[in-house]
């Protein structure tokens, strides 16, 4: 009799615990393509940091990734002001780090004054570098707290979307998190094992606490054919981004899988070498200095066929710096340079070219020819490079179409300067100017690929861009800010100095059993939602 | 094996001359279908076409032309070299044979691909597709000649050691001309078998450079170029005949090895 008894306890107690092992076993997985280099948020500067802190890291507001708005997180409400030096922020009260330790405005004050330190060198802190000075937090109550800049900052709410809070007294360090997951294990090389953080502050409508799924597992996998058969084979619940190719052999074989969000942020583009100390013949570097000559080659490339054969259909031709992605900064006015080789070379006529016998010659009779460099292993850029050269040919341009290692085309592009043209492209973050092309446009910035920091603009429309981005970046008035940075994609659109050719479609594959998944076009393309994504019917069960 | 050798000379006769031919039986390698691209075999175009819309039985009937015409060349001037260095070195033997042969040691340690693609990220930058494949090769050529040398220095140390040298000198036959009329001619062989051994090395050569992307340049094709297409398993599955560049690398260079067998049975 009590044998029976016992037994039947056990057998009660293993149904008991599978039971419960059902209802908070379900784990997402999905692959980082290599090792976190750092788990501290404000180090974070490369794609699997960036995926850990955004799983892990709690922050006073997010962007939803949808509406392209802010939305509030860890602030109730902010409120800027002096000039645009001050945020202010109300946080919620009564909440804890994943250790427990409680959350309150000394944690946002510590953070800020981390992150603005120049010996930690953050990435993250580098948007807010505004003059200088030092900056300068408050702690006003409990749940406010003020942070000053030493100069204003447009757009400074949205980018505290990549400021995770760390806690200024637990001895975790930024191991203590308040995002939805905290770091349970890690293998180097192998993977990370996050679970659910238990004092994460977000309930869904029913009052059940979020996130629905219990673990996250992210496996280390740098090659993306394994990933993708891994996929296909149910190891794996998503693919975050994805390459044309892979999608339409995904398409192929199980159509709902994957999801083409249509054009993203990232583009692709060419630029002319208009260094004037550059090793280049004196008549070339003419040419690319001739605005005609730039916009004739734009009209020469047919960029319909780029997003159509080297993309597979899955980019759009490009227009200019901002994609039409960008809800609020693209300037609609703008249409995409037609593929007019008639048109091209009655712009070339006009600088005193001449089109014979199939080639085309300047007014001193030198043949129109130049190499573009592109980083090698690209196939997207190889194959486009490619195409440029028989669509060129077709005005009587040859281009030679060279491939480098990465390292060696950074140094000519941005120190020998030992180049023509360069076809590369730019993987798109930040949907704000501020953060994102002041470096690109500003005449001073290193990024001003064409002719980078100059000590004064060399061209009256580049003095005239950098006016109007020191406009747009001073004043607050968000009106004034579009109308000024729409001038300057006006300006942009009619010089050419890059030639824009293409913009990306965002790709990305869902498993079918992953739920609430509405993959975007902003990055994290698919798991932005994460403390609302379920598997299968885990939110049923959990209700 | 004397049959599998005839094998192997009539079918690298038999590409080479598809390969001379191609002028004649395929459509340019360049020009891109656009409303084509990653076709199917059909009349129009009998391996389907590339990513690209190009034609890819053109472009592996010229791609194969590129290789066989310059890992031949390559070959050719890294035996040169060889010789001159390895076979000097051998000769000469005492002090002047060991800094030569500690030098090409050190040579031989040199990352090879590191090597190949810092220099070439040191060349111009304007030169056309055919410039820039006949800088590979002749890059390759330069860089390939240290194993061979080794070995070619060895057998003429044992030359220079042999009776029939120390004849020629007691006959009055020294320096340059003893090199040049005794040893030289007796290194044949072993240069010879140096040489075809040098061809698929230099072959298999550009197409890792070319799988890197850092070989030949668009658009002219080569067997590194070919070869790059089947890198993703994403685009090959479903469609076999994106493997015909592939099997023709590997049949080509089993044939070169069969030659070779042939002629270090005769060396």
């Amino acid at each position: 009799m009590s044998r029976q008894i016992v037994f039947r306890s056990f057998l009660v107690l293993v149904l008991a615990s599978t039971l419960a092992v059902a209802q908070n076993g379900a784990q997402l997985r999905f692959c980082l393509h290599s090792d976190p280099k750092t788990f501290n948020p404000l180090l974070a500067e490369e794609d699997s940091s960036e995926t850990v802190r955004y799983l892990t890291g709690g922050v006073l507001m997010r962007l939803n990734r949808m509406t392209q708005e802010l939305e509030p997180e860890l602030a109730t409400s902010w409120k800027i002001s002096d000039a645009g030096k001050t945020i202010t922020f109300t946080l919620r009260t009564g909440l804890s780090f994943s250790d427990g330790t409680p959350f309150s405005a000394d944690d946002v004050a510590s953070t800020i004054q981390q992150m603005m330190d120049p010996s930690l060198h953050s990435p993250t802190g580098d948007a807010f570098r505004s003059g200088d000075g030092k900056t300068v937090t408050r702690v006003l109550a409990p749940d406010r707290v003020s942070v000053t800049f030493p100069a204003a900052i447009a757009g400074l709410d949205k980018l505290f979307d990549q400021v995770a809070i760390m806690s200024a007294k637990s001895p975790k360090k930024e191991m203590a998190v308040l995002g939805p997951y905290d770091v349970l294990e890690y293998k180097a090389g192998n993977y990370l094992l996050l679970e659910k953080n238990p004092h994460y502050w977000r309930h869904d409508t029913a009052g059940k606490q979020l996130p629905y799924i219990q673990t996250v597992r992210l496996d280390i996998q740098s090659n993306r054919d394994t990933e993708m058969l891994r996929l296909v084979r149910g190891e794996i619940d998503f693919i975050n981004s994805l390459d044309a190719e892979y999608f339409d052999k995904l398409m192929q074989q199980n159509p709902a899988l994957v999801h083409d969000s249509g054009v993203s942020l990232d583009s692709e583009q060419m630029w002319f070498n208009q260094v004037p100390t550059s090793p280049l013949p004196d008549y070339k570097k003419a040419w690319f200095r001739s605005t005609s000559f730039r916009r004739a080659i734009s009209e020469a490339i047919n960029r319909e066929d780029l997003a159509r054969v080297a993309f597979r259909g899955h980019a759009r031709p490009a227009i200019g710096p901002m994609s039409p992605a960008n809800k609020f900064w693209f300037n609609a006015k703008l249409q995409p340079h037609p593929f007019d080789q008639k048109s091209a070379l009655a712009r070339l006529a006009q600088d005193g070219f001449r089109f014979q016998d199939g080639t085309l010659k300047d007014r001193d009779g030198h043949a129109v020819e130049f190499s573009i460099i592109t980083n090698a292993g690209n196939k997207y850029r190889e194959r486009m490079a490619t195409m440029m050269q028989q669509d060129l040919s077709g005005i009587g341009v040859k281009l030679n179409v060279v491939t480098l290692d990465f390292p060696s085309l950074i140094e000519r592009i941005t120190r020998s300067f030992g180049y023509e043209a360069c076809l590369l492209g730019l993987i798109g973050n930040d949907l704000d100017p501020n953060s994102s092309q002041m470096n690109v446009w500003m005449s001073s910035g290193e990024n001003h690929q064409w002719n980078p920091n100059q000590k004064a603009p060399a061209t009256p429309w580049e003095a005239e861009i950098d006016r109007l981005m020191r406009e747009q970046a001073i004043s607050l008035d968000p009106k004034k800010r579009k109308a000024a940075f729409d001038r300057v994609q006006e300006i942009a659109w009619e010089q050419e100095p890059f030639i824009y050719l293409v913009n990306r479609n965002a790709l990305s594959a869902v498993s079918p059993n992953a739920r609430n998944v509405h993959p975007g076009v902003l990055r994290p393309q698919v798991y932005w939602n994460i403390d609302e994504i379920s598997i299968g019917n885990e939110v049923a069960r959990n209700r | 094996m004397k049959w599998a050798r005839n094998v192997g000379i009539a079918f690298l006769v038999t590409v080479a001359l598809a390969c001379l031919l191609a002028d004649f039986v395929a459509p340019s390698y360049a020009r891109q279908f656009r409303d084509e691209p990653g076709a199917a075999p059909s009349r129009q175009h009998l391996l389907g076409t590339d990513d690209l819309g190009r034609d890819r039985f053109a472009r592996v009937l010229y791609g194969t032309r590129v290789s066989l015409l310059l890992a031949p060349a390559a070959a050719l001037l890294s035996s040169f070299l060889a010789v001159l260095i390895g076979g000097g070195a051998g000769f000469a033997g005492g002090w002047v044979e060991r800094i030569t042969m500690a030098a090409t040691d050190l040579f031989l340690s040199l990352p090879w691909l590191f090597l190949l693609i810092t220099v070439r990220a040191l060349l111009p930058l304007n030169v056309s597709p055919i410039t820039s494949v006949a800088i590979t090769f002749a890059l390759l050529g330069c860089l390939g000649w240290a194993a061979a040398a080794r070995v070619i220095c060895a057998d003429a140390r044992s030359l220079a050691r042999s009776d029939f040298i120390l004849l020629a000198r007691a006959a009055g036959s020294s320096g340059f001309r003893l090199l040049w009329r005794q040893v030289v001619p007796n290194l044949r062989p072993i240069v010879y078998a140096q040489f075809w051994i040098s061809i698929p090395v230099f072959i298999l050569a550009e197409a890792n450079l070319g799988v890197l992307g850092l070989g030949v340049a668009e658009p002219l094709p080569s067997w590194g170029s070919l070869l790059r297409e089947l890198q993703s398993y994403s685009a090959i599955t479903g469609q076999p005949w994106q493997f015909v560049p592939l099997i023709l690398f590997v049949v080509v260079v089993s044939c070169f090895h069969l030659v070779l067998l042939e002629q270090e049975s005769l060396a």
